[in-house]
Order: C-alpha cells, then sequence, then structure tokens
C-alpha cells in the first residue's frame, strides 16, 4: 500500500538529504564570491536531533513534522547550511511516550552527541523530557503549542520558537467569536490538560468580551463515543466550542451531526479536531459553515503570498492540503510550518551566537533568548511573529476560517496584539 | 527450585552482581551509564511485580498503580508542600503501602483471572483519578520537579540528585537494598509459604498457614518495592505523569519480569534491561522496531519459556535463587 | 434536555456499546473458555477486521452497501485465517502453557499493531455506512445504522448461541472446554478444535470491528479499549458462560451510559469502573459462572 513507499523514503532520507547538504556546501566553497563561510573552521555537520513521535498516539503528526522538517532541512543545506556547515537531523522515535521521550534526549546527548533537541509535538514527552534537556544542558526547540515552555515552568534550555502556544492562541480568538459568532458559549473538550488549557483561558478571556460560557461539557479521554453528553448542551446556547484530539475526534464531529441535523448551533472549533482527516469525509457534511481555529491554512488561500507557495511545494501539499499525488492523505498544516520555522530559529540563533559545538551551548541559550522578532517570509511563511526571550515563547497571527464547500477559507487574521498575555516569569534570571 | 542448598554461592553471586554495577558507575560510557541507573529503578518496580507474580503465583494487571503511588505520592509533596526529597520518597512509599493495603483486601477475595482483573480495574480507577484531580496532578501532561529542589542536605553532605554520578549510586542502593530484601523474603518462611501457595494454595491451607494473611502481606510488600521505585523515578528523573499510570505500565512489569525469569531473585533485572535494549537498538535500524520486538518476545518464549535466568536455572544453575 | 429524553438516549448508546462490546467479549470468552488462556492479542484482531475493513470498502466502487458488506465478509475471514496461523505457529508450540501465551500474545499485539502502522498508517480513516438515515426523535437525532448494528449483532449473538448449543460443532467444543483429557479420549481432535476456537474468536472480534467502523474511525491503536473492556465482560459474566457474556455487556455499556447522566463524564467513569469491580470483588466467579473447579 502507499504508506510502505513513503516510509521507505523516510527511511533513508536523513542520510541522503545529509549528502546533499554536504555535496551542496562544498559546492559553496568552491563557488567565486564565497567569502564569509570560508572562515568557518569545520565542515563538520551541525547535528540536530529529531524527537518524532513515528509511533504511538502521535504518529499522524509525527509523519508530516519528518516531512516538514526534511524540506526544510534541503532548503537550509542547499543555502549553505548553518555557519557554512551543512546540517545534519538525526532522528529517534519516542513512541509518544514521556518515559522514552526523556530516554532519547539521553541518547541525544550523550550516544548522537547532537547539537539540540528539536521537533517535540505533545505535551506530555514535551514536560516528560524537559528536566533530561535541562540536566544535560541541551538545549530543547519544541513544536507543540503547548503552554508548558511559556509557563516558565520548564527551564532555560526549552524553547518554543516556531509556534505559538495554546494560551495565546485561545485568547486571541475571543474578540471576534463574541463579535461574530455568538456569546453564549458551551465547551466540549477533552478532561485533560490541552482540554483544561482551553477551559482556563477561553474562559476568562471571552467574559472580557462580554460573552458567557454557560456549559462546560469534559469528555474523558478513553472515551470513543459521545452522542449521550450531547443532552448537557444547554438549549440557550448559541455557540459550541469544541477541541478535542485524538484518533476519536471524527466520531465527535459526526455524532454532532446526527443529534442536531440541520438545526444546530454555531460550532467553533480548534482545528485540532480534524488535523489530519479530509473535512469533505462522509458524515463531516453538516459542518459546512461551522469555523475553525488555523495555525496555518491548510487550503490554499487566493492571497497567499509567495513563501507560502513556496513552502507547500516544499514540503509537498497541493491547494487541498493533501499531500502531492495522493489527495487522502491530508497533511497536519495547523502545525507543522512550526517545524520548519522553528529550524530557520535554530539557524538564526546559531549564526548570533557564533556557535561552534557543544561548548557553545550556553551562548546558543543567550542568542536565542536575544531574538526579538521574526519577519514574514520564506524562512516563516505562516507570518510575521514576535519572540519574548524571557518566557521563551513565540507569538504569531492566528487564523479563523470557515467551512464551504467542504473546504476551510480564512475568514479573519488576528493581530499578534490580540494573543498577548502577562508573563508568568523569567527563565534568564535561571543559571546557564 | 531449592534455595537451601547452597547459601554462599547465593549470597556471592548477588554480592558480585551489586558489584559489578558498583564498578559500572566508573566504567561505563555516559548514555549507558545513564540507561543503567533508568534501568536499575524500573527493575525494582519489576522486582516488587516478580515478589507478587513470580513466588505468590499472583497475576496482577494493576501495578502501575502502585507504581504511581510512589510517583505521585514523592511528587505531589515534593511539588505542592514543599518537603524533601527524603520525606517526599517516604511519602510515597506510605501511599503505595497504605493503597497495597486496601487493594490487597478487596482483591485478594479474588483468585486467577478474576485477581487480575479486578486489579486492572482498580488501577483504571486510579489511572482518571490522576485525571480527574488535574488541578494538583495536571493531568496527562504531568508536572516537572524544580531542578534544584532535587537535592539532598544531610549536615555537610550534598546529594544533587540530578548529577548522573549521584543518581546511579541512588538507584544503586536502592536496587541493592529492593534485591536483598527480596532475597530475604524468598528464603525466609514466609517467602516459602508464599511458594507453597503458588503451588497449592488448599493444601497450604491446609497445613495450617492463613494463606489470606500471607497473601495480603506480598501485595503490601509488592506495592510497597513498586513505590519505592515510583518515588524513586519521580525524584531521579524529576517527571510525574498520569502516562505511568495506565495499563500499559502495568503490562511491562510482567513482561519484564516473564523475559528474565519469574520467580528468579535477578530476572527482573536481566528482563528490564534486555526489553530496553532490544527496543534501543532495533528502533536505531528501522522505526518499524515494534515488529522485531515482538518477533523477539515470540522467539524467546518459544525457546526459554521459563524468561531467561529460568531456563538458565533448569538447565544449567539449579541453585539460583 | 428534560431527564427522559436524556436518559433514553443515554440507553440507546449504551445498547449499541453493548452489542459491539457483546461480540467481541464472545470471542475473547471462547478463546479463553475453551483454551484457558488469555489472548492479549484480541484487541489487534478487532483492530486488524477495522482496518481491513476500511481496506476492503476503499477498494470497491458503487454504492457504499456495496464496499461495507463486502468488508462484513471478508474481512473477518483475513483475520480468521491470520488467527489460524498465529495459533498454529506459536500458541500450539508453547503447549497453551499460560503465561508463556500472554507474552507470546503480547508479541502479536506487537507485530499486529506494527503491520497495521506501516502499511495503513498512523490516521483515523471511516468507512461509510451502508446507509444513513437519520431517525428523528421529538427531542434529538439518532443515527438509524447504530439500532440496527444493534439488530445485527443480536442475530448474531443467537446464531452463535444456536451453534454452540444445538449443533456437533458445538458439543464438541463444549466437550473440550470441560475437561480437555476426556475429550482427547472420546477422540476429538482437540488440537483442531483449539485452532478453530481461536479463528473463531477472532472473526467474532472482527465482526464487532467492521460494524463499529462507520460510527467510529478505523485507527492502528483502537486495540486496547475493547481488549480491557472484553476481559471484565468475560470475567463479570463467568467463564464460558454465553449467558452471562451477554448480559454483561448489556451491564456494562449500560451503566457507562447512564451514570453519565447522574455524574461529569470523568467522575461517571470512575464510579462505573468502582461499581464493576466491586461487583467482581464480592461475587468472583462472575454473574453467571459456578464456583471456580
Amino acid at each position: 500500500m502507499i504508506d510502505k513507499n513513503r516510509n521507505s523514503g523516510l527511511l533513508s532520507l536523513n542520510r541522503r538529504t545529509a549528502l546533499q547538504g554536504l555535496a551542496a556546501s562544498a559546492g559553496l566553497m568552491a563557488a567565486p564570491g564565497f567569502v564569509r563561510y570560508s572562515q568557518a573552521q569545520s565542515s563538520a555537520p551541525i547535528k540536530i536531533g529529531f524527537q518524532a513521535h513515528r509511533t504511538g498516539i502521535g504518529a499522524a503528526y509525527g509523519r508530516w513534522y519528518e516531512k516538514t522538517t526534511a524540506a526544510a532541512l534541503k532548503l537550509i543545506n542547499e543555502a549553505g547550511g548553518i555557519n557554512g556547515r551543512p546540517v545534519e537531523i538525526i532522528t529517534e522515535d519516542d513512541g509518544t511516550d514521556p518515559k522514552r521521550g526523556a530516554e532519547v534526549v539521553g541518547k541525544f546527548a550523550s550516544q548522537h552527541k547532537t547539537d539540540i533537541v528539536f521537533g517535540t509535538l505533545f505535551s506530555h514527552v514535551v514536560i516528560g523530557s524537559a528536566p533530561t534537556a535541562g540536566e544535560l544542558k541541551m538545549p530543547y526547540y519544541v513544536v507543540s503549542e503547548g503552554h508548558h515552555v511559556a509557563s516558565t515552568k520548564m527551564n532555560r534550555y526549552c524553547f518554543q520558537p516556531g509556534i505559538t502556544d495554546v494560551k495565546s492562541q485561545v485568547i486571541s480568538m475571543a474578540p471576534w467569536i463574541a463579535a461574530n459568532v455568538g456569546k453564549k458559549i458551551t465547551m466540549i473538550y477533552p478532561d485533560f490538560a490541552f482540554g483544561h488549557d482551553h477551559r482556563d483561558y477561553f474562559t476568562p478571556a471571552i467574559a472580557a468580551q462580554g460573552g458567557e460560557v454557560i456549559a462546560q461539557i469534559p469528555i474523558p479521554p478513553t472515551e470513543s463515543s459521545f452522542t449521550r453528553y450531547f443532552p448537557q448542551i444547554p438549549a440557550e446556547t448559541e455557540v459550541i466550542y469544541h477541541v478535542m484530539v485524538g484518533p476519536a475526534v471524527l466520531t465527535f464531529v459526526k455524532e454532532l451531526g446526527e443529534f442536531y441535523g440541520s438545526n444546530r448551533p454555531q460550532l467553533f472549533g480548534f482545528i485540532d479536531s480534524l488535523e489530519a482527516v479530509d473535512v469533505a469525509s462522509p458524515g463531516l457534511e453538516f459542518l459546512e459553515g461551522s469555523h475553525f481555529w488555523e495555525g496555518m491554512p491548510r487550503y490554499l488561500q487566493p492571497d497567499a503570498s509567495d513563501a507560502v507557495k513556496a513552502y507547500r511545494n516544499a514540503v509537498g501539499i497541493d491547494e487541498n492540503g493533501a499531500a502531492v499525488g495522493d489527495p487522502k492523505d491530508v497533511s497536519t498544516s495547523a502545525h507543522m510550518f512550526g517545524c520548519w520555522e522553528t529550524l530557520y530559529v535554530v539557524k538564526q540563533a546559531m549564526e548570533g551566537a557564533g556557535y561552534k559545538g557543544p561548548e557553545d551551548r550556553g551562548k546558543l541559550v543567550e542568542a536565542t533568548e536575544a531574538l526579538t522578532e521574526f519577519k514574514e517570509g520564506p524562512e516563516h511563511p505562516q507570518g510575521d511573529k514576535t519572540f519574548n526571550g524571557k518566557i521563551h515563547q513565540c507569538f504569531g497571527h492566528q487564523n479563523i476560517s470557515v467551512v464551504e464547500g467542504g473546504k476551510l477559507k480564512v475568514v479573519h487574521r488576528t493581530s499578534i496584539e490580540d494573543g498577548l498575555y502577562e508573563p508568568e516569569g523569567d527563565y534568564t534570571t535561571q543559571a546557564l | 527450585m531449592s534455595p537451601g542448598n547452597s547459601p554462599k554461592k547465593v549470597y556471592l553471586l548477588h554480592a558480585a552482581v551489586i558489584a559489578v554495577l558498583f564498578a559500572l558507575n566508573f566504567m561505563l560510557p555516559e548514555y549507558h551509564h545513564g540507561v543503567l541507573a533508568r534501568v536499575m529503578v524500573l527493575a525494582v518496580f519489576a522486582m516488587g511485580y516478580n515478589i507478587l507474580f513470580g513466588y505468590s503465583g499472583l497475576l496482577s494487571l494493576g501495578h502501575a498503580m502502585f507504581f504511581s503511588a510512589g510517583l505521585y505520592g514523592a511528587g505531589l509533596t515534593v511539588s505542592h508542600l514543599g518537603w524533601g526529597m527524603a520525606a517526599g520518597f517516604a511519602a510515597g512509599i506510605a501511599s503505595g503501602a497504605l493503597l497495597a493495603l486496601v487493594i490487597g483486601v478487596l482483591a485478594l477475595r479474588t483468585t486467577g483471572v478474576a485477581f487480575m482483573i479486578v486489579t486492572m480495574m482498580f488501577a483504571q480507577v486510579f489511572y482518571l483519578l490522576t485525571l480527574y484531580f488535574a488541578e494538583w496532578t495536571r493531568g496527562d501532561e504531568g508536572f516537572v520537579l524544580a531542578q534544584q529542589a532535587r537535592r539532598i542536605d544531610l549536615g555537610d553532605l550534598h546529594f544533587n540528585l540530578t548529577d548522573p554520578a549521584t543518581r546511579y549510586m541512588a538507584a544503586l542502593a536502592l536496587f541493592s537494598v529492593v534485591l536483598l530484601a527480596t532475597l530475604a523474603i524468598v528464603r525466609s518462611a514466609h517467602g516459602r509459604v508464599l511458594v507453597a501457595i503458588r503451588e497449592n494454595e488448599e493444601r497450604t491451607r491446609m497445613l495450617g498457614y492463613d494463606t489470606f494473611a500471607n497473601k495480603l502481606a506480598a501485595v503490601v510488600v509488592s506495592g510497597v518495592i513498586c513505590a519505592a521505585a515510583g518515588a524513586a523515578y519521580a525524584l531521579l528523573f524529576g517527571y510525574v505523569g498520569s502516562t505511568f499510570a495506565t495499563v500499559q505500565y502495568s503490562i511491562l512489569p510482567l513482561l519484564w519480569v516473564l523475559l528474565g525469569g519469574a520467580a528468579t531473585t535477578l530476572g527482573p533485572l536481566v528482563g528490564t534491561l534486555f526489553m530496553f535494549y532490544v527496543v534501543d537498538i532495533t528502533s536505531g535500524y528501522t522505526s518499524a522496531y515494534l515488529l522485531i520486538v515482538g518477533v523477539a518476545l515470540i522467539l524467546l518464549v518459544l525457546y526459554f519459556p521459563k524468561g531467561i535466568l529460568g531456563t538458565v536455572r533448569e538447565r544449567w544453575i539449579k541453585w539460583l535463587p | 434536555m428534560s431527564f427522559g429524553p436524556h436518559l433514553l438516549l443515554a440507553t440507546l448508546e449504551g445498547l449499541v456499546t453493548s452489542a459491539v462490546l457483546a461480540l467481541t467479549a464472545l470471542g475473547l470468552s471462547l478463546v479463553f473458555g475453551v483454551m484457558r488462556v488469555v489472548n492479549v492479542a484480541h484487541g489487534e484482531f478487532f483492530m486488524l477486521g477495522a482496518v481491513l475493513a476500511w481496506w476492503i470498502a476503499s477498494l470497491a466502487t458503487g454504492h457504499p452497501a456495496v464496499g461495507f458488506l463486502l468488508a462484513l465478509v471478508v474481512s473477518p475471514l483475513i483475520v480468521g485465517a491470520v488467527a489460524l496461523v498465529a495459533e498454529r505457529l506459536v500458541l500450539r508450540r508453547l503447549d497453551y502453557n499460560p503465561e508463556a501465551t500472554i507474552v507470546a500474545t503480547i508479541g502479536m499485539l506487537y507485530i499486529i499493531q506494527q503491520l497495521a502502522l506501516t502499511f495503513y498508517g498512523p490516521e483515523a480513516r471511516p468507512v461509510e455506512a451502508p446507509f444513513s438515515y437519520r431517525i428523528l426523535l421529538p427531542w434529538f437525532g439518532y443515527s438509524g445504522y447504530k439500532l440496527s448494528v444493534i439488530a445485527f449483532s443480536a442475530i448474531l449473538l443467537l446464531a452463535t448461541w444456536f451453534v454452540l448449543t444445538r449443533t456437533k460443532i458445538g458439543l464438541v467444543m463444549r466437550a473440550t472446554q470441560y475437561d480437555r483429557e476426556t475429550a482427547q479420549a472420546f477422540g476429538i481432535p482437540v488440537g483442531r478444535v483449539y485452532a478453530g476456537v481461536f479463528a473463531l474468536g477472532a472473526m467474532l472480534a472482527a465482526i464487532a470491528a467492521v460494524l463499529i467502523v462507520p460510527i467510529q474511525q478505523a485507527h492502528y491503536l483502537m486495540g486496547l479499549d475493547p481488549l480491557l473492556l472484553s476481559f471484565i465482560v468475560v470475567i463479570i459474566g463467568g467463564l464460558g458462560s454465553l449467558r452471562g457474556t451477554v448480559v454483561a455487556a448489556v451491564l456494562i455499556g449500560l451503566s457507562d451510559g447512564i451514570i453519565s447522566v447522574f455524574f461529569s463524564p470523568t467522575l461517571a467513569k470512575i464510579i462505573a469502573t468502582l461499581i464493576v469491580a466491586m461487583v467482581l470483588v464480592f461475587r468472583p466467579q462472575g454473574l453467571f459462572g459456578t464456583a471456580a473447579r
């Protein structure tokens, strides 16, 4: 079947892309006018450990995180690498498990001797791995959208510079929802930390806009069917705010459709519910007209910039956000751009720090903390962002899309200011 | 098994194992040094499981709750009440003891497969509770113990549990204590009654032994050891999360014990170590490493049906405890 | 929504869960009862059934019912064949040693899961229901397909009951279950009975999975929940009791749904799990089991 070929492609990818990078940088060295990088002390590759969810519950995301990372790596190496050195990505599977995650960070540090670790998505793996990263003084760049790093409860070596955290995302949705969808809101969310973040940050944010959360329905994570919880949705509900994750989400949306039919309240959801799932799947017709948060639009928008188009081509997704050549293989567009952007942040920080090897990790941390903003462009196709070096978190624009003809169309783009909040601490006071 | 025959050899063997593990602290490359520290803590978990499963013949599928009781008992008191490492460790063990006592009284009304299911369901309740009280536990995400808090000060002595060598020694200390305790239990009268219960509970009762009390003691000892492993995990590795309460972490100690050899004192360590390296090495070659793990398990059980040390004992070293 | 309709909805939902659970658990119960081994890979046979259903349905063209019906026939057959091979190659050589079987079936669990991940992928994929009739009640809408699942499952359970109690195959199976040695002495090919029972158990799980994929999606990690629930059902129902298995499945399916009417969902799960555990604590032989031999 289809996946077999793809997987074997991925397997051989590390070595091949690294070789291409080597070849490319060798070519650059020989090219005339090459001055700056010829000073580079060493042509040994910079090694980046990629903590990937290849197995376990995060595998659907993990596969696209790998694709996006490979695409960015290829471009970075073609453009001369980092500090004139080629970049090599070493991937280890963490099984989407916090224990294995911590082991993998240890393996990167002492076995593979990577310069940094990068790419983790699921929050429990990030939090499980963070202590190990801190103890080993291993810069750890996650692409998770969790609020863990920004909560300043991790440590000075943890960063999230490529994707906005959930607290900021949620806060920035409130003004638009209150003004355009409705003010009486019922929240349905998984009864674990990710859902609680939504509950805790959205409830006050919508209240500040004159709205009200009239019911909160937490769903146990062990649940695979949802209909019996729907009667708890109050009849006066104007908007159902839903954010479900995991393989059962499609069931959730379908059952909501069966329950309400066409006579439903407005729906606002986080696309996390439908990442890697075709919006035009059977049973999802009733989503027509409902709204979703998207980190980066899945469908190619008419006003897309050249940078966005180049990014999509490099990653290999078509105008519907599915893999080129396989329309059923839908990407995790709203999140995976973070891998791309994070790699470019790493490049920027390493070059700022004059990074030479593991002994410069402290300098790299400080150089990352010194970053303040990222300009929209090929390196940051999702849009411009600000970076708060004290809480190690970036803040960007968010998109709100409506389902129209089985496709997602962006109707609103928040400003960065919509998602700002008071920092909860300061990593820079911690010792390196 | 004839534990009474060669006590000298037995003690020598266990002392040698501990000595080798001690020596390895200075010899192992950095990566394997870190791995072994973790494996020793997890092997303690497996040893606790072995007391109940290997020696008493009670197959539990709920031991994740005892491990997690230690994990949360230590983690919550340290992070929310600001307790020190030693007090947190004690709190973890106390939580495990209390939980094991309650669960033991209830679950021991059942036997065989029903025992397995009941323990599994209690463990599921425990897991859901860690999610339900997310305000303190942060549910599935879990929480970290601050690096600067993970140290022990005894007068002028300072132990930094985030330092690899200290951590290794702490893990080894726990491992050695539990290993010797297991050996003592196995060779004690209580241990022999447990084995007798495993082989024929009815006959043991006829001989005048209170089988319920003996089994309950085994559950509590087993629970305490597993909780000690959980508490040590929280303090040494700094992470507490509900993943460790899922059924997967109840199946793992069973697997480690069966691989290493049930009812052998050293089997849990061998099984844990073996399983870790099978996953670690195969995942370096292919992303489909679970396939290899699965095949390895089947081959092992086909050709070493009593586990690694169980087979060694059966075929070669008869005196192995 | 007022209390009555809410309860009705919870009951309907509970019955759908029960129906699928009863089929899956029946498969486990047969293996458990006749062969006296714990098949940890049972949930993976369920998952395999679902994944194959998606594959078969995606090959078929035309009306969704064509693909679905094809899957309903072909998927259990393939799963049964896989189970048969596993039984012959592994379990038989272990001589059905209970502990070795647990490790071996954990091994199978990993193998099947990994193969599903490699060839099917990590995504959750839906199979279109054979028909999409939405029943409109005064208070809420309900999927007609879900009701048909209850009916179909009931028919299958009746058929299994008939085979077990009224046919020679059933007699042979019951004899083997009751006393393996005596059965052998009476010329029953115990080895072949075991192989057949193992395959049949897997096929029942696969059928349940095909019925569920239009409601829930096929996913390579979907096997764990049905495995755990089936264990619970089998033990609560009492070993080897068909009636017990069905009653326990209904009890567990309904209690989960109905308790959720009164408590917050996670608390409801906790209470439901505790209640079932307590039933077992105070009635260890299960509801319909006889005291252990």
